[in-house]
């Protein structure tokens, strides 16, 4: 398959793993942001293959995984009550305080899972009488799809349309990690699709304060590897720069046209990240004059605060300070059919990843 | 063909009351089509003969979309019963077929439906002997439900169990995985996307037949992996038989739009559900043979071996992955969910 086989090849991977395991002299922390990228290090099974000195922290860029637990309350609220709600599949397993949205379902909730918010806006459109709220969660990646979906709704002069925001940003997570005292990270690989978005140009300024090397880096086992050996090379020889991995998707400047269309609607706001607290500046919220698509706002569920389970240490592991089979829940109270916390749920989360392909 | 004048376009709930209605709808279209001895009895139940030992199968079909490309749930539950007589190492032979109808569906789809039955069960040398209809009110159904049970006759070489399974017995796939699944994903609600995937929804049982003529004993295991995928089935096979089993991800037989579509929907196709695709786990001694029987069938041409049964691991699955990692091969939880990003 074009752009896919190529980058999935056991001789080109095999010699980059040869290449870190050359370049490599003393063991170095090296932590992927996404999600994906964790996905698919356990999934081919990378992680049994490098060094051992390579240790590979898997980060917090599971959108499921940091979605805070009162937003999905707040879900389930809407969905009770006769709002058809609107989500990307993964999200509609993650327990809430009480139950999931899948459970809510089940017992007669209308709730459709979809690929594209612009999707929930014709589901608005051909549902004139219902209310419909689009589950507006993820990192950067998803922010303009989702921006897109109010700007239509408003050209549409739709007034049923509204969408739950909990959209986190990705530097100002790297920059809570480095900031922590017990994460002890000495480079990251960025997270290629935020970065196809966005670009990287916001990474400069945390290179030089933290200097450590970021590495934009891919998805398939060829980027991935790649991506470890830039970082490990940039390691030993006491660099850190912002390098570009994945330079056939990612461009300095980002996507234009994404860019625009999220500012129109989005600006920067505190967020709250389940398991990591609230960060100061770190994802969006709607703009004043898009106030009316605020579902929050429009059905007054603001005040819907739930607190975390005691057992789930999402946060530790969202931040790299531990690693899924230290948690004592892991594998026994909490499993993929019954979560505790939402990394064991989406099929990024590091606890989920480490439960289906662990280590043999 | 023009088809006859019924009097009503939609079935109603006095289809399924049991009275001249239920008679005119099952004379007009069920006893007109599938008119054979057992069926003309028109009595509640129909009584064959066996030689020998029996395998049964039930099974309840609910797909929605009822048409999708590559078939319609009425053939699905034609060849999905088949099959699974056939997993049993038995040769099918008749069909109950019972029909959950949801009142307002177009009777030509109705009529369609019970074609492309009497057609699918032609192709698998099959009777339909006894059925049944029923009709529930709108909303509490969704168009239409189907129930088959197959009977079959015992394959007199077939010896299929788990527990003749052995360290060394290899695992044959007879095609491409995950049609049926990513076919019906491309046409759900808010999932459309344009492509020419289409089900492989086809019955298995003559080459299952002709498999067990040549290597009886040494065929150990058939299954069909259809809900679950393959990655379910092998996963439920490796704990029944406390042993470990190996796949190599290179050489799972995988079409490329197929892996192109579950790469957009971030699916793994180990886990999509096939309709017309088996494993076998055989006798490594034979492998090749039954290998080279299966890829000379029009239902095995992409034949592949994807792996054997091993010593280590017991219990788990274990693919090696075309960059020459290991992975486990865990069953599917839930229903599998698309990603977010």
């Amino acid at each position: 398959m074009k752009y896919l086989s190529e980058y999935r090849n056991l001789e080109t991977t095999k010699g980059y793993l040869k290449l870190i395991e050359k370049a490599i002299t003393k063991p170095w922390n090296i932590m992927e942001i996404c999600g994906g990228q964790t996905h698919g290090l356990v999934k081919n099974g990378i992680l049994d293959l490098l060094p051992e000195k390579v240790r590979m922290i898997h980060g917090p860029g599971c959108p499921v995984c940091v979605t805070p637990l009162n937003l999905i309350d707040k879900a389930i609220e809407l969905l009770e009550n006769d709002v058809i709600v609107c989500s990307f599949g993964d999200m509609i397993r993650v327990p809430g305080s009480k139950k999931s949205l899948l459970e809510v379902k089940a017992r007669g909730g209308d709730l459709r899972i979809l690929y594209s918010p612009l999707e929930a806006v014709n589901i608005a459109k051909n549902n004139p009488d219902k209310e419909v709220v689009f589950f507006a969660v993820g990192f950067e990646t998803t922010a303009p799809a989702n921006a897109l979906s109010v700007l239509h709704a408003q050209k549409e002069g739709l007034k049923n349309y509204s969408i739950l925001v909990s959209h986190v940003l990705v530097p100002p997570a790297m920059e809570a990690i480095l900031d922590d005292e017990f994460a002890s990270i000495d480079a990251f690989l960025g997270a290629g699709h935020v970065c196809a978005i966005m670009g990287y140009k916001d990474y400069y300024p945390l290179v030089e304060k933290y200097k450590v090397p970021i590495i934009i880096t891919g998805f398939e086992p060829l980027d991935l590897v790649q991506g470890i050996y830039m970082a490990v090379n940039q390691l030993e020889k006491g660099i850190y720069e912002v390098e570009n991995q994945y330079a056939r998707v990612v461009k300095e400047e980002g996507n234009k046209a994404a860019i625009t269309v999220i500012n129109q609607v989005f600006e920067i706001g505190d967020r709250e990240w389940r398991g990591i607290g609230e960060i100061p500046n770190s994802g969006y919220k709607l703009k004043k004059e898009f106030e009316g698509f605020d579902a929050e706002l429009k059905f007054g569920i603001s005040h819907i605060q739930v607190a975390e389970n005691s057992d789930c240490i999402a946060g530790e592991i969202l931040k790299g300070i531990k690693k899924p089979h230290q948690c004592s829940q892991f594998g026994k109270k909490c499993t993929p059919s019954n979560p505790l916390g939402a990394p064991m749920v989406s099929s990024e989360g590091a606890c989920a990843a480490y439960y289906h392909f662990a280590e043999i | 063909m023009e088809r006859e004048n019924f009097g009503f376009d939609t079935i109603n709930l006095g289809h399924g009351s049991g009275g001249l209605m239920t008679r005119e709808l099952l004379d007009k279209i069920i006893f007109k089509t599938f008119n054979n001895p057992y069926l003309n009895q028109k009595h509640d139940g129909s009584i064959v003969k066996f030689d020998g030992e029996i395998a049964i199968s039930t099974d309840s079909f609910v797909i929605s979309p009822i048409f999708f490309k590559g078939g319609n749930i009425g053939e699905l539950a034609v060849n999905g019963t088949v099959n699974d007589v056939a997993m049993c190492g038995a040769i099918p032979k008749y069909l109950s077929l019972a029909f959950i109808v949801e009142e307002g569906l177009q009777i030509d789809d109705f009529i369609k439906i019970v074609n492309s039955v009497k057609a699918a069960a032609d192709k698998s040398g099959v009777l339909i002997i006894t059925g049944d209809t029923k009709v529930v009110e709108r909303g509490k159904g969704d168009k239409i439900f189907i129930n088959t049970t197959g009977f079959g006759e015992v394959h007199p070489k077939a010896n299929i169990s788990t527990d003749n399974i052995k360290v060394g017995d290899k695992i044959i796939v007879n095609g491409f995985i995950a049609q049926h699944g990513m076919a019906i994903m491309s046409q759900r609600e808010g999932l459309e996307f344009e492509s020419t995937i289409e089900s492989d929804t086809t019955n298995v049982n003559y080459l299952v037949s002709d498999l067990l003529d040549k290597f009886g004993n040494k065929i150990h295991l058939f299954r069909d992996p259809t809900r679950g995928g393959l990655a379910s089935v092998l996963s439920e096979i490796a704990g029944d038989i406390n042993q470990g089993i190996e796949i190599y991800e290179n050489q799972i037989p995988l079409e490329k739009q197929v892996a192109a579509a579950c790469e957009i929907l971030g699916l793994d196709p180990l886990y999509v559900a096939n309709e017309g695709v088996f494993l076998c786990i055989v006798d490594e001694a034979v492998a090749d043979e039954v290998m080279e029987l299966m890829k000379k069938d029009k239902k095995g041409k992409n034949t592949s071996c994807v792996g054997e049964i091993t010593k280590e691991h017991p219990n788990k699955v274990v693919m090696h992955s075309s960059i020459g990692g290991k992975r486990i091969v865990s069953p599917l939880i839930g229903e599998q969910l698309p990603r977010i990003c």
